[in-house]
């Protein structure tokens, strides 16, 4: 069965992908092939391993199910960022030149100041939730226009049909980092995507146990160069890792699903208390680009960001008092995780750019996990309760000192 | 084969497509069958798993048996060997035995009205004397854990095989590289995996090996039945483990030999136990059965006061239970591993208060006697500024 043919429902597809239980013994689930090499039975006659840099049977396994999710042959790397490194090696050479959203993942954005700058590779960081920006932004030795969407921490959408359709016409292909939603609830093969890019870390493993990545093309020649260059520089994941990734990827759907309800309703009462003065949640009516999530997600998953009105104060005794949500700047597991990007994912960011961004000093982001909304709304509301004493105090002191 | 070939030469899991060269994990619960009739070889791996059967093999082959079973630590390998008796049925146990061990026999054992005798002594004649009608399985370890007492193993599976008895050894403190009890006789081999087989302070896991077909069979009856056998990620950590043996033990018994030597000649040391140092009559047996001394050494100071200082006082031997790791370890095995030994069975056996156990690792010897010589020293300046306050 092709991967584009696939009719299963995503369930069906998460659970088995194309793979057979094991030829040897029947085992229901690969085993964890942790071996470096493979007997041959004559010099160079294999049975398609030889050394686990190159391929693996466990990670083969991953690969398939990722593969059937995807709608299109997957290879998963030792983690995220070693996943973005080898699209980026395997598509740019000296003097190429890369168009990325301004508001991406802060290692992406130190990839390429600190590592790829260095060898002659540029990126211009732009908008592209405006489509007319990317356009405007193309040189003639663009080779790719790597996307997050949603975006880390804002949730700004970008249109990947209508970035798509300025990428073919100008013969350049097109990455959509879809960590956040993943292909269950945003499917870019179809709308127009060349490259799937995934941090398998978040939902795709679901459990804050692995760090892990992938990458996902039609195009079979791409394919193969990414399948070289992962060799090539060593960025294979390891057996144990994928045989866990593939054990989290089984309930992926509910999982997202539960975090999407879970994430709906904590929007929703967020969105009623006085201290807070702002949430992004693609699925509230109050988004600015409702239209577009409506269009582009078959739900809208479990990240949300908020403001509160105290500013950074306000934020850092919120951070200090949650019970429940654990500090961490993880996303995407069972458990609820809430991070200050101004104090913690985005501090290297001068406070000027964040905020033009759409980063404040009171923002807070939350990766809604999958516990009882009634707690993560009890311990938030605890939290905001000791948050708006601060900004009351910080208020009384002002007028004081006006006084 | 010679042992050091066996121990690397892991055999291919049967059927592997890919002839991984390391064994697969086998994580799986349950296995597709052939048809609704037609069964595989596996079915559900409570009942049996390949990474298992690899291990099992492994370890049937080093201990010269026919049959191995992994189980999930060894008292659960001891447990099973235990479901071979029946109510009405005794047990003889060399009275240094392992502390689980004596819960185990003494206190669990009694539910299924199973009796348990302590004796003292290392010969077929000590065992004899206490030998009854009841008598089912004699149960040994050799050298003893924690005093090193060494008992005769030919001696005692022909004691045992006269009185329709079964003769259990537990192998834990030599392992299979130093000591076969099958070949010397004994009917079963039990071994806490976890010790010098692993190495690596890791696993949690015991083994069965015997060599008779009907034991065999009983054991897996037992094994399926109660499903205390080993978890694959387990077993591929000690297949792992078990193929460094041979140098593993080779190191830590010279560098035990070097300790032992050296706690000998100390003066605050006021007896040291180690397979060398036995009486002449002792260590005569231990050299007709044996290989090696193995790296587990103990020594009294005189006061559970002065050893408690001493076992503070080591900085390189971290106060552990357990022994036969890579990194070597001190125990007070009174307070520690033998706690649970029953109080009428201590005071027969005489367990000093004062006994220190060490478990030698692989570290360089030198600084291993340093550290001893630091710690002992840093007590005689205790023990001489108390006498001159005295």
């Amino acid at each position: 069965m092709s991967s584009t043919e696939d009719k299963r429902g995503l369930s069906t597809r998460t659970i088995h992908g194309t793979l057979l239980p094991d030829s040897a013994t029947g085992a229901i689930l690969t085993p964890i092939y942790q071996s470096t090499t493979y007997v041959q039975e004559a010099v160079g006659v294999h049975k398609g391993f030889t050394y686990s840099r190159a391929a693996n049977p466990t990670v083969s396994a991953l690969e398939d199910v990722l593969t059937s999710l995807e709608g299109a042959p997957t290879l998963c790397f030792s983690t995220g960022m070693a996943a973005i490194t080898t699209l980026f090696l395997s598509l740019l050479k000296q003097g190429d030149h890369a168009i990325v959203s301004d508001v991406v993942y802060g290692g992406t954005v130190r990839l390429f100041r600190q590592v790829l700058e260095g060898v002659g590779i540029r990126a211009s960081f732009v908008d592209t939730s405006d489509v007319r920006k990317v356009a405007s932004a193309i040189e003639p030795r663009t080779r790719l226009i790597f996307i997050e969407t949603p975006a880390n921490p804002t949730l700004k959408l970008t249109d990947i049909a209508a970035v798509s359709a300025v990428a073919q016409e100008a013969g350049i292909l097109l990455a959509v980092d879809n960590t956040f939603l993943t292909a269950a609830l945003q499917p870019i093969f179809e709308l127009g995507a060349d490259i799937s890019v995934l941090s398998t870390t978040k939902y795709i493993e679901g459990h804050n146990a692995t760090v892990g990545g992938s990458l996902a093309t039609r195009d079979e020649t791409l394919l193969e160069r990414f399948r070289l260059v992962r060799k090539t520089i060593g960025c294979i994941q390891s057996p144990l890792e994928s045989w866990l990734t593939q054990r989290g990827l089984k309930t992926l759907t509910m999982r997202l699903e539960r975090h999407s309800q879970n994430a709906a309703a904590i929007a929703s009462w967020l969105e009623k208390h006085p201290a807070v003065a702002r949430v992004s949640y693609p699925g509230l009516r109050s988004f600015p680009q409702y239209e577009l999530a409506s269009r582009q997600h078959a739900a809208h998953g479990g990240m949300l960001s908020f403001e509160v009105t105290g500013g950074t104060p306000a934020a850092l005794e919120l951070m200090k008092s949650v019970k429940l949500c654990a500090l961490a700047e993880n996303l995407g597991a069972a458990e609820t995780l809430i991070t200050h990007p101004a104090s913690m994912t985005h501090a290297d960011i001068p406070p000027e750019t964040r905020v033009s961004l759409g980063i404040p000093d009171g923002l807070i982001r939350l990766s809604v996990g999958l516990e009882d909304p009634p707690d993560i709304i009890a311990d938030l509301e605890q939290a905001l309760r000791k948050a708006e004493t601060v900004s009351e105090k910080e208020e009384s002191a002002a007028c004081v000192a006006i006084a | 084969m010679k042992i050091d070939t066996k121990l690397v030469q892991t055999a291919g899991c049967p059927g592997d497509p890919h002839r991984a060269v390391s064994t697969p994990i086998y994580q799986t619960a349950t296995f597709e069958q052939e048809g609704a009739l037609e069964f595989s070889q596996y079915d559900y791996s409570r009942s049996g798993n390949p990474t298992r059967t690899v291990l099992e093999k492994q370890l049937a082959e080093l201990e010269h048996g026919n049959r191995a079973f992994a189980f999930a630590s060894g008292l659960a390998a001891l447990t099973a060997v235990t479901r071979l008796l029946e109510p009405g049925d005794e047990i003889l146990v060399v009275d240094d035995v392992y502390g689980g061990t004596c819960r185990l026999f003494s206190k669990i054992l009694k539910r299924s009205q199973i009796s348990v005798r302590y004796v003292q002594g290392s010969t077929a004649a000590d065992f004899a004397r206490e030998l009854s009608l009841k008598t089912r399985l004699i149960h040994i370890e050799t050298p003893t854990n924690p005093l090193l007492k060494v008992v005769d193993i030919p001696g005692l599976a022909r004691l045992a095989h006269d009185n329709a008895a079964l003769l259990c050894v537990d192998n834990t403190m030599l392992s299979p590289y130093l000591q076969n009890p099958l070949e010397l006789g004994a009917d079963i081999v039990v071994h806490s995996a976890t010790k010098f087989l692993c190495g690596h302070s890791d696993v949690i896991a015991g083994a069965v090996i015997v060599r008779d077909e009907k034991l065999a069979e009983d054991l897996y009856l037992i094994q399926n039945g109660e499903g205390a056998g080993l978890g694959p990620f387990d077993s591929y950590l000690l297949l792992r483990g078990i193929k460094t043996l041979g140098v593993r033990l080779e190191r830590q018994q010279a560098n035990a030999a070097e300790v032992a030597g050296f706690l000998s000649g100390h003066p605050l040391v006021s007896k040291v136990y180690y397979p060398s140092l036995l009486d002449k009559k002792s260590f005569a047996i231990h050299v007709r059965q044996a290989r090696g001394n193995g790296a587990v050494v103990s020594f009294e100071t005189g006061s559970l006061d002065l050893s408690r200082q001493v076992v503070e006082s080591l900085k390189l031997f971290p106060i552990t239970v357990s022994f036969g790791g890579l990194q070597s370890s001190v125990s007070l095995p009174g307070r520690m591993s033998h706690a649970s030994v029953p109080e009428h069975v201590a005071a027969q056996r005489r367990l000093p208060v004062d006994l220190i156990r060490l478990s030698i690792g692989i570290e360089d010897a030198e600084d291993l006697i340093a550290d001893l010589a630091q710690a002992l020293e840093a007590v005689e300046g205790v023990a001489e500024l108390r006498a001159s306050a005295g």
